[in-house]
């Protein structure tokens, strides 16, 4: 096979294969299909090699020691010298004209070897185990396991349900002591405070003495642990994993955007796990994040629209909602919650009304170098792209409260923010019609004139902007509560009562509309985003001074740093 | 100990002389560190030349040649290399370095920085076990002495090379006898072996930097290799096996103890040296390099070509006492814990007893040793224990096979040759012992030693 730049030759199990030189070979038979089992490896992590699942043959073309030849075959290819035992291929990286096999007599039985070690003093208890369906242990006990058991001895015991941290719950038994929970929290959050005490097959994960895991990335372990050991205390014993349906997400807790997995079962959503993209999160997200699913049944969730206080249709709230805007000088405080669409939609209806002003709320916080952002909402950059806003948003509408001093503003539009939260007192607040869509009851909700109960991000589709100014989308994961509204479809319906023209409701229509007024979302539409999202030309917004930190895979423009 | 007239003292020459004490000036009025006033004279490659060319292999286990290792240092790194003195003395039946370290320490010192200044390190550790408290306390008191002198410390002799000597202490693990796992101990962390490649000492070593990691016994010949020169020293010995060797003879014999020898036959050692088997008693077996090593048996023939194409056929008493010899033996030669096995003993018994050492000492890092050695333990005790089962042979057989080659670390080959080469060697008896303990009320003698002991 010719080599091509940067690029060499492998052969795996007899097929050449052309990858970068160092190319973990675990990842490199994968490009094949080939599945090289794995328990410790994880690509995100320091290579620790003790699981000895992954063995394989390995060879290299031989040179003669004399003359330091390449040795060859009598029909000129090169001699490959097999080496006599196995060699992990996590711990291989790919050298020109290196030989695996991966399914050899040999590699099959240390797979065997290793499958059989690691059951032996394993509990097998398969049935209440919240892995089982999803553990790697289970999968290649019936891929390479021997069928039956030839340990008649006592297993041994070990701590059954340890408290790691808040959210981390620990049954030793079931560990196979891989360490990637330990390699995580050194060398991804930087808080090391799980080992190993005591010694070969005693080996027993714990926290360090005084501490516990309970960084916000503790989580993680759950996601990462090959078996049942690590477990969620949140999902621990909920729900057999089989049955859960898992629907592609992104989480909404900052303008990092990682990307999620979220799980449910028929319209209730038990579980939000991490899903890989190399250029956002990798394979990690935030333990935070995963609690957002608990807003859907909060207990502050507004399940119904209502006018004046009453309870009402939503078609009947809309009705009211357009009498209201109709009077005149409406301020529209939009929000860096929304998707998109919504924010496009938003952006039509600003121009319908004629407002006098559109706002967001920003909201910031610490970053932590990781995922957490300083910018917390998922979607500033969804508002700047379809010129919803052109600044970046305050943190405090100081703006729009003296245009309702002066009585420029008499009416106020507020889509998911609360208006007391970004500091309108109940004093502007009371003297101003108020028309709320959002999800959960605040003071604004409370003072609404009309209240339009709308959905979470977990009950819609769309698509959001994060801080690389890459749209990605999200799916519907559940249905919404039945008096509630989809907030695009509200937004919507009253644009649509003050203008001639039809507007699109949906996200599938309203991406036509969209990609034919903005030459950004020209060549896009929601069916055929990518689940790994695409990185919008973000030039015409360098001006802007983002307050963003770094993280994981975000580096701040030096101009904004500056700034700050 | 009195030294036996068939011994070739070299390292041991003054140990056991009668009122020679470790104490600086004794070592000095004895001639000790005029090698490190004339290395440190001598330009660095032709000491690293010399070590080479005098073939001197590792006293640890391995055997591999110093000379060899010292050279494949990763020097453009432009990273200090460390020197590591191995004094971790773990392998079961091996207690030679104590003699150096309790009786000699100077000598040891004056080896690191002999070899130190050769290699130019920049700071020596000496690994010492958790076991040998006081020789910990008498390499501190060498060490003081020495700074004292100028042998150790900044400038030494006024050569313009600098190098400390660090004593650290290991907490009594078997596995810091492995080199990795040596330097991850030395790192303040648990003594996990690490994955080679990527992690060889001599290019990512200790705090990452180059390391050598040398045996006592192996630094100490550095200094006597300054004073034969080369040539002479290689004459010690077979090509390929020069120099003398310690030797740690235990077990069934007259006069077990330690015996610095070279070019002699195991027979000579055992027989002639250490009085052979006690009154009334036939050696059985013999364990030649440490308990991990393969047992040898008594009466077997070894056959086979030697790398000159010479064909040999030995009995037990006609192995050569070398590497080499006792690789022909298919056995090695490893530290040099001498073992050996009279009628007395119980193979399978024996056997329990190092799988009960062996799984206590598996560090647990990776899974074949981890599980394979407990499962082993756990079966041989079983057996020990009045309820062995006919089909235990052969699952001994088979997890031990399971475990070889396949681990991060030589501690698998370790728990596995034992196992394989007695059932090699002594299958019949472990299916007679299987029988005889197949059920409950059996010898329970056996059971209650290793109880004891463990």
């Amino acid at each position: 096979m010719e080599e091509k730049d940067n690029l060499i030759t492998v052969n795996i199990d007899g097929h050449d294969l052309q990858v970068p030189a160092g190319t973990n070979m675990v990842d490199a038979a994968a490009i094949l299909r080939k599945e090289i089992p794995h328990y410790c490896y994880h690509p995100k992590l320091s290579i620790a090699g003790n699981c000895r699942m992954c063995l394989v043959e390995l060879g290299m073309p031989g040179r003669d020691r004399a003359t330091g030849e390449p040795m060859l075959n009598e029909d000129g290819s090169p001699k490959i010298m097999w080496m006599p035992g196995p060699a992990i291929a996590c711990g291989t990286k790919a050298a020109p004209g290196m030989h695996i096999k991966t399914d050899s007599p040999k590699a099959l039985e240390s797979r065997e070897a290793i499958t059989e070690f690691l059951l032996i003093n394993h509990p097998l208890d398969c049935p209440i185990c919240d892995q089982a369906g999803e553990c790697a242990l289970q999968e290649f006990s019936s891929k390479h396991g021997r069928g039956y058991s030839r340990f008649i001895e006592e297993k041994n015991v070990k701590p059954k349900r340890t408290r790691l941290g808040p959210r981390v719950t620990l049954d030793d038994e079931r560990c196979v002591l891989c360490s990637r929970c330990v390699r995580f929290c050194d060398e991804i959050v930087n808080d090391s405070v799980l080992g190993f005490t005591d010694r070969g097959s005693y080996s027993t994960l714990t926290c360090f003495p005084g501490k516990e895991l309970a960084n916000n990335y503790s989580l993680n372990t759950v996601d990462i642990c090959p078996v049942g050991a690590l477990t969620s205390t949140d999902f621990r014993f909920k729900m057999r994993v089989w049955f859960l349906t898992e629907i592609n997400h992104i989480d909404f807790e900052t303008s990092v955007g990682a990307n999620t997995v979220v799980s449910a079962r028929e319209g209730k959503i038990y579980r939000v796990t991490p899903r890989r993209n190399d250029e956002v999160n990798d394979t990690w997200m935030t333990d935070s994040g995963r609690e957002l699913y608990k807003t859907v049944e909060a207990e502050d969730r507004l399940t119904a629209c209502s006018v004046a206080g009453d309870e009402t249709a939503a078609t009947e709230a809309i009705v009211k909602a357009s009498e209201i805007l109709q009077k005149g000088k409406t301020a529209i405080v939009g929000s860096g919650q929304c998707s998109v669409e919504e924010q496009f939609a938003l952006k039509a209806l600003a121009k319908s009304l004629d407002a006098v002003s559109v706002n967001l709320v920003a909201r910031y916080g610490e970053d932590d170098g990781i995922l957490m952002s300083v910018d917390r909402n998922p979607n500033v950059r969804g508002a700047l792209m379809t010129g919803l806003i052109d600044t970046l948003p305050e943190e405090r509408l100081e703006d729009l409260g003296s245009k309702i001093d002066s009585g420029e503003v008499t009416i106020v539009l507020s889509v998911k923010e609360d208006l007391t939260e970004a500091g309108l007192s109940e004093e502007q607040l009371s003297k101003v019609d108020i028309v709320y869509l959002g999800t959960h009851r605040n003071a604004t909700s409370e003072k609404a004139d009309v209240v339009l109960a709308g959905l979470t991000q977990f009950e819609k589709s769309g698509t959001v902007i994060n801080q690389q100014f890459r749209i990605q989308k999200f799916n519907r994961v559940v249905p919404g509560p039945r008096g509630c509204i989809e907030d695009l479809h509200a937004l919507s319906t009253i644009a649509a009562n003050f203008s001639d023209e039809k507007f699109p409701s949906t996200v599938g229509s309203i991406w036509k509309q969209l990609a034919g007024e903005n030459r950004q979302f020209s060549e896009l539409s929601f069916q055929s985003l990518s689940d790994q999202g695409q990185v919008l030309d973000s030039s015409a917004f360098e001006y802007l001074p983002f307050r963003e930190g770094k993280s994981l895979h975000f580096e701040p423009k030096r101009e904004s740093v500056a700034a700050e | 100990m009195a030294i036996h007239p068939r011994e070739q003292r070299i390292i041991l020459k003054y140990a056991d002389e009668p009122g020679y004490t470790p104490d600086i000036d004794c070592y000095v009025r004895h001639g000790g560190y005029e090698m490190l006033k004339k290395a440190v004279g001598m330009d660095k490659q032709t000491i690293c030349d010399e070590v080479k060319n005098s073939q001197l292999r590792g006293r640890g286990g391995a055997g591999f040649p110093a000379g060899v290792k010292w050279s494949f240092v990763d020097r453009k790194s432009g990273k200090p290399v460390y020197m590591v003195c191995n004094c971790d003395e773990s392998e079961p039946g091996t207690f030679k370095d104590r003699q150096i370290v309790h009786k000699d320490p100077h000598q040891l010192i004056e080896g690191i920085m002999i070899s130190c200044f050769a290699t130019d390190c920049a700071k020596a550790f000496i690994y010492i076990r958790e076991e040998m408290p006081e020789g910990a306390k008498i390499l501190e008191q060498a060490i003081k002495e020495a700074k004292e002198k100028n042998f150790v410390g900044d400038d030494i002799l006024g050569s313009g090379y600098s190098c400390e000597i660090v004593v650290h202490r290991g907490a009594a693990a078997y596995i810091c006898g492995e080199e990795t796992g040596l330097i991850e101990s030395l790192e303040g962390k648990r003594a996990n072996p690490r994955i080679k490649p990527p992690y060889f000492p001599a290019a990512l070593g200790l705090y990452m930097c180059p390391t050598i990691v040398n045996n006592v016994e192996t630094l100490c010949n550095v200094k006597h290799i300054l004073e034969m020169g080369a040539e002479e020293y290689a004459k010690i010995g077979r090509p390929n096996n020069t120099g003398t060797r310690i030797w740690c003879v235990s077990g069934g014999v007259k006069r077990p103890g330690y015996y610095e020898v070279a070019g002699i036959t195991l027979g000579e050692l055992v027989y002639d040296i250490c009085g052979g088997p006690k009154e009334g008693r036939t050696i059985k077996a013999i364990i030649p390099g440490g308990s991990s090593m393969k047992i040898l048996k008594n009466g077997e023939r070894f056959k086979g070509k030697d790398r000159d194409g010479n064909e040999y056929d030995w009995g037990i008493e006609d192995i050569p006492l070398d590497y080499d010899g006792i690789a022909a033996a298919g056995s090695m030669s490893g530290s040099g814990g001498m073992m050996v096995l009279d009628d007395s003993v119980e193979i399978p018994v024996a056997l329990a007893n190092l799988m009960a050492f062996y799984s206590h000492e598996s560090c647990g890092q990776c899974t074949p040793c981890r599980e394979g050695s407990l499962w082993l333990k756990k079966i041989t005790t079983r057996m020990v224990h009045g309820e062995a089962r006919p089909e235990d042979v052969d699952l001994l057989r088979s997890v031990a096979d399971q475990i070889e080659g396949r681990t991060i670390c030589a501690f698998g080959f370790a728990v596995a040759w034992p196992v394989q080469s007695y059932l090699d060697k002594f299958e019949d008896e472990f299916r007679e012992f299987a029988q005889r303990h197949s059920h409950l009320g059996g010898d329970r003698t056996a059971a209650k030693e290793l109880a004891c002991n463990h």
